[in-house]
């Protein structure tokens, strides 16, 4: 076996924190899309540069102003602590937080796509056929943003996957809790472990081969973004 | 004319005001004209509620929709109106079956008073349900956007110009169709629509719009008549009758239409119909001549008592307008300045309309 406990604990570590960051994603971020998408406000640039931040700043930064934050003299560890939480830094909950931040342009992006191409007219019409805006929501706007909803999983699934700078600054590197595959990974190239650094890095670079081979083989000549 | 629908509506977008007080009949066919950006979309939006007109009150059967001097707005998805779009709008994710019944679902079951069957044979879409949107022809997709409004039982059927996204032959593809609904539907239809020969054929009622203001509103009948308006000026002008058949003259194939409310009759050559029968035709300003004399020697069938009512100069100084009234029916005729004072014509005279042809609409 090439790979030891450690490396399947990143792994298993790693898809956990994947899943459960895809799916708060797609939970707080298609209320986002949906509003950047919809809203005439001019909150509506300052909200859409926020959320596109993570795609131009280094992981370094987010995680050091999160690191800041959610410490326990920071804005969100005092919250936390006052809800006896204690501090989430160092912790899968951290993890998890930190990613959600990180990788929410890949989600909120596609979604919002989506979203914006299916324009006003089926909305209209679900309204005259007595939708009300909940029921149309579901009946029309899901199924017609299906391809956004894949899109955006997969994108924010494998981008969470391929995090590094943000897990190491607010996580650390505790096994089984915050070390995933990429901090293992450095790892064993710091202790000079080249071959389970290959097996790991292999692994990584296959299954991200895969993932990004489905989305654009589904979306048909059509660009990963629209 | 029992107004049931009322709607008073202004808004105001940057460069366009919209100021209207609409009172509309509570059966039959009400059209709204005008070029575009006259307004009539906007009208229409606003009565499905997709518009939200600043200041409003829309009342329908008795029913307020909107009051804005008390704040109140019933959203579109609560009003009992069915909507027809330019483009049919069918959701491509439904099949043609479940986009039908889309609406049909979300009402109470009490007040289904269309049936999917009903709904279908009207339209002529019975065998296209379980396809998918994207295989239907232009013409088959707004049909069944029309039958998917209908199974909604709207209290009122509104239309936004359904037939200006499809060609020559689809636009005669559906026309029958929704004649049929005229007639067969007990339901108003309030129509959207820029092109006259649409109007022409379908409406009772028609509203000019023109940048946003009503500039006349009235049965089909007389609006067409008016010299008044711009609509008497143009080339095609002419009347619009809807006469009820009589007998025929197998022999020459001549279908009497007796004008409403008058023993006068019109003559065309047309196969046999059941007698009592509406049909609608069109009478243009351009084949009715006047003659002082009633000429029976000549080979023009249609020769009516006619008295002057209003003359006016046409848009060529050589020509003049005149409308006439044939015991109750307006009608047009456009006649040469020099004929017009070699007859002398003036107000109230007594002559005789010789009408060269009477087209049959539908």
């Amino acid at each position: 076996m090439p790979l030891d406990a450690s490396d399947l604990g990143a792994i298993w570590l790693t898809f956990k924190l994947a899943s459960l960051t895809t799916l708060i994603l797609l939970l707080i971020g298609t209320p986002i899309a949906w509003w950047l998408a919809r809203t005439r406000s001019w909150l509506r640039g300052p909200i859409g540069a926020i959320v596109a931040l993570p795609l131009v700043l280094p992981p370094t930064v987010i995680g050091f102003y999160l690191l800041i934050a959610l410490g326990p003299h920071g804005w969100l560890g005092q919250a936390t602590q006052a809800l006896g939480l204690g501090t989430v830094v160092f912790s899968f909950t951290g993890l998890v937080i930190g990613s959600v931040v990180y990788s929410m342009p890949f989600v909120v992006q596609p979604l919002q796509n989506a979203f914006s191409a299916i324009g006003e007219r089926p909305l209209e019409v679900a309204a005259t056929l007595r939708a009300s805006p909940w029921d149309c929501f579901f009946s029309v706007v899901l199924p017609l943003a299906r391809p956004g909803f894949i899109t955006a999983s997969i994108l924010g699934f494998a981008h969470t996957v391929g995090e590094f700078g943000v897990v190491l600054m607010i996580g650390g590197n505790i096994p089984d809790k915050t070390r995933v595959v990429s901090v293992q990974i450095f790892d064993h190239v710091e202790a000079m472990e080249y071959m389970q650094a290959h097996w790991l890095a292999g692994a990584m670079l296959v299954f991200s081969f895969l993932v990004l081979l489905a989305l654009y083989a589904s979306r048909r000549g059509k660009p990963a973004w629209s | 004319m029992s107004a049931l629908i009322q709607a008073r509506l202004q808004v105001a977008f940057d460069d366009f005001r919209l100021d209207v007080d609409l009172q509309l009949p509570g059966r039959g066919v009400s059209a709204l004209f005008g070029h575009s950006g006259s307004g009539k979309t906007t009208c229409l939006r606003c009565l499905a509620g997709l518009e939200r007109a600043d200041q409003a009150y829309i009342e329908v059967n008795g029913e307020v929709w909107q009051d804005s001097a008390r704040q109140y707005f019933m959203p579109p998805h609560q009003r009992p109106i069915g909507y027809v779009f330019q483009e049919a709008s069918l959701f491509p994710h439904l099949s043609v079956k479940n986009n039908l019944i889309f609406g049909w679902r979300r009402i109470a079951q009490h007040q289904r008073q269309v049936g999917l069957e009903h709904a279908c044979e009207l339209l002529g879409i019975s065998h296209l349900l379980a396809r998918k949107p994207d295989t239907l022809s232009g013409g088959e997709r707004q049909r069944v956007g029309i039958a998917r409004a209908l199974l909604t039982s709207p209290k009122v059927l509104l239309m936004d110009e359904p037939l200006a996204a499809l060609d020559g032959p689809r636009k005669r593809e559906i026309l029958p169709y929704l004649e049929r609904l005229h007639d067969q539907l007990q339901i108003p239809l309030i129509y959207v629509s820029h092109a006259q020969d649409e109007v022409a054929r379908l409406a009772d009622h028609l509203v000019l719009l023109e940048q946003g203001k009503v500039q006349a509103s009235g049965p089909i009948s007389q609006t067409l008549a008016r010299l008044d308006l711009p609509l008497a000026l143009q080339e095609d002008a002419g009347v619009v009758i809807e006469g009820e058949v009589d007998a025929h003259d197998a022999a020459y194939q001549l279908l009497d239409l007796k004008l409403p409310g008058s023993d006068l009759r019109l003559r065309l050559t047309h196969e046999a119909l059941a007698p009592g029968a509406r049909l609608r035709v069109k009478v243009q300003a351009r084949d009715v001549s006047l003659s002082l004399a009633d000429d029976s020697r000549s080979s023009i069938l249609n020769r009516l008592p006619v008295r002057v009512c209003a003359l006016r100069a046409g848009d060529n100084p050589a020509q003049m307008l005149v409308s006439l009234d044939a015991d109750g029916t307006a009608l047009l005729a456009r006649v040469t300045r020099y004929s017009s004072d070699q007859l002398g014509l003036h107000e109230g005279q007594q002559l005789w309309a010789q009408i060269k042809s009477v087209a049959l609409l539908g």
